[in-house]
């Protein structure tokens, strides 16, 4: 892999850009490989290059039906952040916060980690102790945070609307948290897996499992079949269906999520800023759109439209709080395919096929934890027994009622 | 957007109703002897498939019943519409 | 000199009407009728912006929603609108243009500086550069947000107003071309309601663009006469200026009509916007084609645009932008921009990198003495202060080079054209398959998805030719209306005239020029905007992003605000050739909505400012306002929180709120409480399943608590449930479960058990609730009811239907706060009367009126829950010490079977304790964490957290109190526990019995 740097701009651009090298290989697949990887979103990627990076497995494969970071993966608002409620989800977004700070440098690509500060308002007295509580936890948990007045708020966000409907009362500030570049996630870890030996193989589906006497023996493409010894499943939206393939059922539903950007403008947004109390979350990319998600539909979907209800909700609220945005205007808007889980936590487990992992249920806000996700899986794919942060995210929790739940606790949007 | 057509009272927006996930899931009554797996299965695990799903609606701004719907939810195609206790109807293969 | 590149005649201007206008603060004058655009180009203003990465001056190229270079900030604060289309903007008088994203001024900007590194500058360089040193990224990062955006956000409030309609069309036609308005007639002879949209504020589309005849006379007398009969039609709506933006699923569509955008801002008293949301039977697809750019060197320069725009600039406004013409084309449309330039005795030559032209275009161009440069093509554009030449070199024979010496021919004004594309946007939104069209190298619309009918018809279905168009247009309009369920035919027009149609056409994706593409200082153009080359698209290729969105979005092709309306099968060409397949095999990406940029205040209506979100107001709620209560928002309800005395902040107020209550008498609005009414002779069972204890036994007149599970036996609910009669049951729920409540016991009556007789109905709404408690609130209320309050006779969890100040009432002797009280219940619309009363009565024991935040403190002394605070839905009855309250008999209730789960019956769950601080004047912050092992600094294991925390004057004669659910509470009753603030202090509490007034209970009872 050729190093990427100034350097090597300047020297590229002597030679008018011509030498060079793909990012990622584009193999034929192989007939066998160690572990194959399902899905090629960032955090199948992911997986993908730490298995090489720091499991010495570099046998591997990813394979995805579409192209890489075709999902979720390219359809969030890239908010990235870690103040979570529990101790089990604490330690793996902030795992993953961790990776994140040094990311661009680790892959080489820049990934455009950006700590600009992600902002939770309180709206209501019962906001302020949810944002307290977890306020609380997540200090003592090591993620610095604070917590703001309304006038320190103000200063931060002068253009924000206090006095509305529901007036702002405090807000929990986590200065770590910010975005990064949705699409340069995948790229980098795609270039830095290939660069390391992993194959990937783009518009190829996978159709099917070899299951012999309970064991996955390889997977079914639109290819071929592909002998392996162990798959890690990292579908995202699309998992209910892969875990069908293997006759397997997830405790998951996917709905349909919206986002929409407005036209570029100048910057006015520096930090993140979300509000469960008015249903809103704004940031502003650096191309100078203001991104904005929208909540979920409430139906289940695989067809990556939202309705337009849905729309009018989040932008009813973003003018609530912002109400010169009201002449802003909407550029674009996209629907993803969440797979959510009743505790809002992923799962991250082996299943009753042996040798099958699955990583899924991220729901609503899966980027954020990309890399570290993709890390504690790894690890669990290179030993075949969980890595002990992925261990709570097991399926058994359905079962054993030991849910990880971030829904019920802080009812935050996630 | 979709557009709804409430067995009780005709075609409607989307906006007046409600989805509240797969039908036909039936209580367990002699949940003692159910073993926690099962009954996880019964509280949590959804079949969530990518085409025809039987599926459960309310008319929330209408009569606030529930209904049935059978949806593709590859597509977002509609099926048909059917009252609570009523079987379900047979559709075409899944797409 | 004004205007002087306005046409001595033509044009659908009014001449009759100066409007004076600024740019930049340049005074100008166009004319009504005029566009932005027209108007300064009437004016010769061709330098309008700069460009996105590179800081390039860019000029127009469009006369319509395709411009992508001509985005404007109009007007000031707090009118002011950013990315102003300037060729969809009607002039009006005074109207004020910016140009944007320039420093300091549009001819002299700073970071055009950009421009001279703009070699090192490729496509995705941020993605190979900046990561040295990590921490300097925020710092570049920085500068990277200042440089781009393009206009600048209003800072102040939205002053205008939008609103929304709902209609029902049965054909709804969007487009007012020939094909549009021929469509629209077809179907509104039938009967049809139909809906005609049109973008802008004129309809007749590509008509009043040209010359064409209709029936042996100019078209526009077609236009009238359509436009007369249909207005004459009932059932036909004619909408201009309205922007068809978004097609969603079963024919919904949405689109904005601008009201007042054409008008000084603050002039109107009416909505600026309005957005139509429209339910369509069938819908028309009428939306025309844009022509596409050459992509050749420089072709960016101002003064280069797209030859239709030239054509429609000197047609529909009278303005030829220029003296010196030159037409660079692969086909033959192009040649009516020339030849009708021509006409108005500006001196046009033709560039066609073909090797010969259609015969008619070929002999009518020479016939008006036009030069024709076959097999040629621009290779170089000299600009400086304006458009000055360009060079003009021959093709080689497979088009990929040029060769001899270049041929400067002098000019002002480029018109390219490099085909046409249908606008398929619509199509493409509503899930439709496109189909290839070979000879024109373009995709037109295919198979449409079953769930959104709807038909295509002219240019945007690939009938470039306006006969075509309008039988295209006819027939649809009669099939649609036929499809909807009405009887309809086809209209017809006899003569018309031809069109040059797109003839032959060469594609040649990239114009070669003097040097290898990407090299040299020449830049080739697709996608302009966002400053995207073609040796962009093929560095995406060489470093592996072929897919056609990993190329899109590595170049960000396409993701301008005019989402690629010029660059996307551009772009798709370049690709193709340079890796040797056809289009088809590249793909192609997803149009998103909306169509054309939509503000945010369309989308929101009237859904804002005091419409936002519905404000609850209990029937008490005025009174609570005059004595100065202080109000919190639970939910959609204002609630008021504490009644403040002069001088004192909430924590005095609710300190002597406290004391009072206890010592004597105090009154609270109850009303917000969720409340349901169920009757039927299953009511009694469906209790039994709802709650965790037993209810098959409660007579009437008496009262019982509950508690809800959700199935995973978490709890989600409680309150108190009254039995009025036989089979008749009045429930209370908390004031933010209510709708869930109901609901969800509708979901199981409807869904699991609809054989059971019980009939649910909310009654929140109907009952005001004024809950007296204290020592003295039987003396209180004595002295208003006829009802015996006789302790021995109406005793605690008892209810007795009476008078109260006159008043039906239903009293239940019940209490959240442990003193003797008693809820009165009356219809709603006496609630104030009733509260004035008791507020009266009560005087001589100094009743104090308290709210939310005193109930809090009361409830918390005697241990009562909150749900949602002191639980979190992740809480059993048992973690709450309630086992008292789960029956242990019932074969089954809700939520049961979760209780018998390994995690649930574990050791070491969180539960809920009570907490005394060592120190009693300090009062834990709610939410602080209780440490397991207290360390100068985080990371530190915790074991639980405080739930309620309050300063309780009737504690030990005023200390703090806590509730906290901690790991394994009810082992460590009596132990000390260590908690840290954030702040780092250390506070030390005595884990107690959460119970801290009256444990026997006695008072309630009292």
């Amino acid at each position: 892999m050729s190093r990427y740097s100034i350097v090597s701009l300047l020297r590229n651009s002597l030679s008018y850009h011509q030498n060079w090298q793909r990012a990622w290989r584009s193999p034929e697949p192989k007939k066998r490989y160690k572990i194959i990887i399902v899905g090629g979103g960032g955090h199948g990627l992911a997986t993908a290059y730490y298995l090489a990076k720091e499991c010495g497995i570099t046998d591997v494969a990813v394979i995805e039906k579409g192209w890489l970071g075709g999902g979720n993966t390219g359809r969030n608002t890239t908010i990235v952040r870690s103040n979570y409620l529990w101790d089990e989800s604490a330690a793996i977004y902030d795992h993953a916060m961790d990776l994140w700070k040094g990311l661009s440098q680790e892959l080489n690509y820049n990934v455009m980690y950006s700590p600009r500060g992600v902002l939770h308002l309180a709206h209501s007295v019962s906001d302020m102790q949810e944002i307290w509580r977890r306020g609380n936890a997540i200090h003592h948990n090591n993620i610095a945070s604070e917590f703001l007045d309304p006038e320190q708020v103000k200063g931060m966000v002068p253009f924000m609307q206090m006095e509305g409907r529901y007036p702002v009362m405090g807000a929990l500030l986590q200065k770590a948290g910010g975005t990064a570049r949705h699409d340069a996630v995948a790229w980098g870890y795609a270039r830095a897996a290939s660069a390391l030996g992993v194959d990937i193989i783009q518009e190829t589906e996978v159709t099917g499992f070899d299951i012999k006497n309970g064991e996955v023996q390889g997977v079914r493409t639109s290819r071929g079949d592909i002998a392996c010894e162990r798959v890690g499943v990292v579908a995202a939206g699309h998992s209910s269906v892969v875990a069908e393939m293997a006759g397997l059922r997830l405790p998951l539903e996917s709905f349909p999520l919206q986002a929409l950007v407005s036209e570029p403008i100048k910057p006015v947004v520096d930090t993140v800023i979300m509000s469960n109390g008015v249903h809103a979350y704004i940031s502003q990319s650096d191309k100078g759109e203001l991104v904005i998600g929208a909540s979920s539909d409430a139906y289940n979907s695989y067809s990556q439209r939202g309705s337009f209800d849905i729309i009018e909700d989040t932008l009813q609220a973003i003018c609530e709080l912002y109400p010169q945005f009201s002449r802003m205007r909407m550029l674009r808007q996209w629907g993803g395919i969440v797979d959510v889980t009743v505790d809002r936590s992923p799962i991250i487990s082996k299943t009753d096929v042996k040798n099958l992992f699955f990583n899924c249920g991220w729901g609503t806000g899966g980027f954020k934890c990309t890399p570290g996700s993709g890390h504690v899986f790894a690890h669990s794919l290179a030993k075949g027994e969980m890595h002990p942060i992925a261990a709570p995210f097991s399926i058994d929790r359905f079962h054993s009622g030991a849910l990880v739940d971030e829904g019920a606790a802080s009812a935050v949007a996630h | 957007m979709l557009i709804l057509d409430c067995p009780w009272c005709g075609t409607r927006d989307q906006s007046e109703f409600h989805c509240h996930g797969e039908a036909h899931i039936a209580r367990p009554t002699d949940t003692e002897k159910m073993d926690d797996k099962a009954w996880g299965e019964y509280v949590f695990f959804r079949t969530n498939p990518k085409g025809i799903h039987y599926e459960r609606w309310t008319h929330d701004h209408g009569c606030k019943r529930w209904f049935n719907a059978v949806r593709n939810t590859a597509t977002d195609e509609f099926l048909a519409f059917y009252k609570p206790g009523e079987k379900a109807p047979a559709v075409g293969s899944d797409q | 000199m004004s205007q002087k590149f306005r046409l001595p005649a033509g044009g659908r201007v009014n001449r009759s009407k100066l409007l004076n206008f600024s740019f930049d603060g340049q005074q100008l004058q166009g004319y009504e009728g005029d566009t932005l655009a027209s108007a300064l180009l009437a004016n010769g203003v061709h330098l309008i912006g700069r460009s996105f990465k590179y800081h390039r001056p860019r000029g127009f190229m469009a006369a319509g929603p395709e411009e992508p270079n001509a985005l404007m900030q109009l007007e000031k604060d707090p009118y002011t609108q950013p990315n102003t289309r300037a060729t969809l903007q009607e002039l009006y008088e005074d109207l004020e243009a910016d140009s944007q994203n320039r420093w300091p001024s549009l001819k002299l900007d700073i970071s055009a500086v950009n421009s001279l590194v703009a070699r090192a500058l490729p496509a995705g360089f941020y993605y190979k550069t900046f990561m040295a040193p990590a921490k300097m990224w925020m710092t570049y990062e920085k500068i990277i947000r200042k440089a781009a955006g393009l206009g600048v956000s209003p800072k102040a409030p939205d002053p205008d107003w939008y609103d929304h309609r709902h209609e029902y069309p049965d054909v709804l036609v969007v487009g007012g071309g020939p094909a549009g308005l021929a469509a629209a007639l077809s179907a509104g002879r039938s009967g049809a309601r139909v809906i005609l949209v049109e973008q802008t504020q004129e309809f007749g589309g590509s008509l009043l663009s040209d010359n064409a005849e209709i029936e042996g006379a100019p078209a526009q007398q077609w236009i009238d006469a359509t436009l007369a009969e249909l207005q004459s039609m009932p059932e036909v709506q004619l909408l201009n200026r309205t922007t068809l933006t978004h097609y969603l699923d079963y024919n919904y569509l949405t689109a904005a009509q601008h009201l007042g955008d054409h008008m000084k801002p603050g002039t109107s008293k009416g909505p600026r916007q309005c957005l139509w949301k429209l339910r369509a039977k069938r819908v028309v697809l009428a939306t025309g084609a844009y022509e596409r750019p050459l992509v050749f060197a420089d072709n960016d320069r101002p003064g280069v645009m797209m030859a239709n725009a030239i054509r429609t600039f000197q047609h529909r406004y009278g303005v030829l932008p220029g003296r010196e013409l030159v037409v660079f084309t692969n086909n033959d449309s192009a040649y009516s921009t020339a030849i009708d330039a021509a006409g108005t005795g500006a001196s046009v030559t033709i560039v066609d990198c073909r090797k010969a032209a259609g015969d008619i275009a070929q002999s009518a161009a020479s016939g008006v003495g036009i030069e024709i440069i076959l097999n040629s093509a621009i290779t170089g554009v000299k600009y400086s202060s304006g458009l000055k030449s360009v060079d003009v070199m021959s093709l080689n024979a497979d088009g990929t080079g040029v060769q001899g010496q270049p041929r400067v021919i002098n000019c002002d004004l480029v018109g390219s054209s490099g085909g046409w594309n249908p606008v398929l946007n619509l199509h493409s939104q509503s899930k439709g398959k496109l189909r290839w069209m070979e000879a024109e190298q373009t995709y037109a619309p295919g198979v449409t998805a079953s769930i959104n009918p709807s038909l295509s018809a002219g240019a945007c279905n690939g009938a470039f030719d306006l006969a075509d168009c309008l039988d295209e247009g006819f027939a649809a309009g009669a099939k649609a209306a036929t499809e909807a369920g009405f009887e309809a035919i086809a209209g017809s027009v006899n003569a018309v005239t031809p069109t040059l149609g797109v003839g032959e056409l060469r594609a040649l994706w990239v114009v070669p020029c003097d040097h290898p593409l990407g090299q040299g200082k020449k830049k080739h153009f697709h996608e302009f905007q966002n400053d995207a080359t073609a040796a962009d698209l093929l560095l995406a290729q060489r470093e592996g992003y072929v897919s056609v969105e990993h190329t899109k979005r590595y170049t960000t092709t396409g993701m301008a605000n005019d989402q690629g309306k010029t660059s996307n099968i551009n772009a798709l060409g370049v690709v193709a050739q340079a890796r040797g397949e056809s289009i088809p095999q590249v793909g192609i990406t997803t149009f998103r909505p909306p169509f054309e940029p939509l503000t945010f205040g369309a989308i929101v209506g009237q859904n804002c400012k005091d419409l936002f979100h519905m404000v609850r107001k209990t029937p008490m709620h005025s009174w609570a306002e005059e004595q100065g209560g202080v109000f919190e928002d639970v939910g959609d309800w204002k609630r008021t929180r504490y009644y403040p005395r002069a001088g004192e902040d909430m924590h005095a107020a609710v300190y002597r709120e406290c004391a009072q209550v206890r010592q004597s008498v105090g009154m609270f609005d109850g009303s917000t409480l969720g409340k349901i009414d169920i009757q039927g002779p299953d009511a009694a069972w469906l209790l039994n399943m709802l709650y965790t204890n037993a209810w098959l036994k409660l007579a009437p007149g008496k009262c019982r608590y509950g508690l809800m599970l959700n199935e995973h036996g978490m709890v989600f609910d409680d309150g108190v449930t009254a039995c009025i009669a036989e089979n008749h049951y009045h429930m209370t729920t908390t004031t933010g479960g209510a709708a869930r409540v109901l609901g969800w016991i509708e979901e199981w009556l409807q869904t699991e058990w609809p054989e059971k007789k019980v009939w649910c109905t909310s009654v929140s709404e109907q009952w005001a609730v004024i809950a007296i408690n204290g020592p003295k609130a039987r003396e209180v209320l004595a002295s208003l009811t006829d009802i015996d309050l006789d302790a021995e006779s109406f005793k605690f969890m008892d209810w007795r239907a009476g008078k109260v100040a006159g008043v039906d009432a239903r009293v239940y002797r019940i209490s959240f706060t442990g003193e003797c009280a008693y809820e009165i219940n009356v219809p709603a619309r006496y609630g104030r009367h009733v509260w004035e009363q008791v507020h009266a009565a009560g005087q001589p024991h100094d009743i104090v009126p308290y709210g939310t935040e005193t109930m809090h403190v009361l409830r918390a002394e005697k241990g009562f829950i909150i749900v949602g605070q002191d639980s979190d839905g992740t809480m059993t009855p048992h973690d709450l010490a309630m086992d008292w309250i789960v029956s242990k008999a019932k074969p089954d209730f809700l939520g049961k079977r979760s209780h018998a789960r390994a995690d649930i019956t574990r050791e070491g769950r969180k539960q809920l304790i009570g907490l005394l601080t060592d120190d009693p004047q300090v009062v834990l912050p709610e939410g602080t964490h209780i440490i397991a092992e207290v360390k100068p600094a985080p990371p530190m294991k915790m074991l639980g957290h405080v739930t309620s925390s309050y300063m309780s004057p009737n504690v030990d004669g005023g200390r703090s109190i806590a509730m906290a659910v901690l790991k394994d509470g009810f082992n460590r009753m009596g132990e000390s526990v260590d908690l840290v603030l954030l702040d780092g202090t250390h506070v030390t509490a005595k884990v107690v019995d959460p119970v801290f007034v009256d444990k026997e209970g006695l008072r309630s009872r009292s």
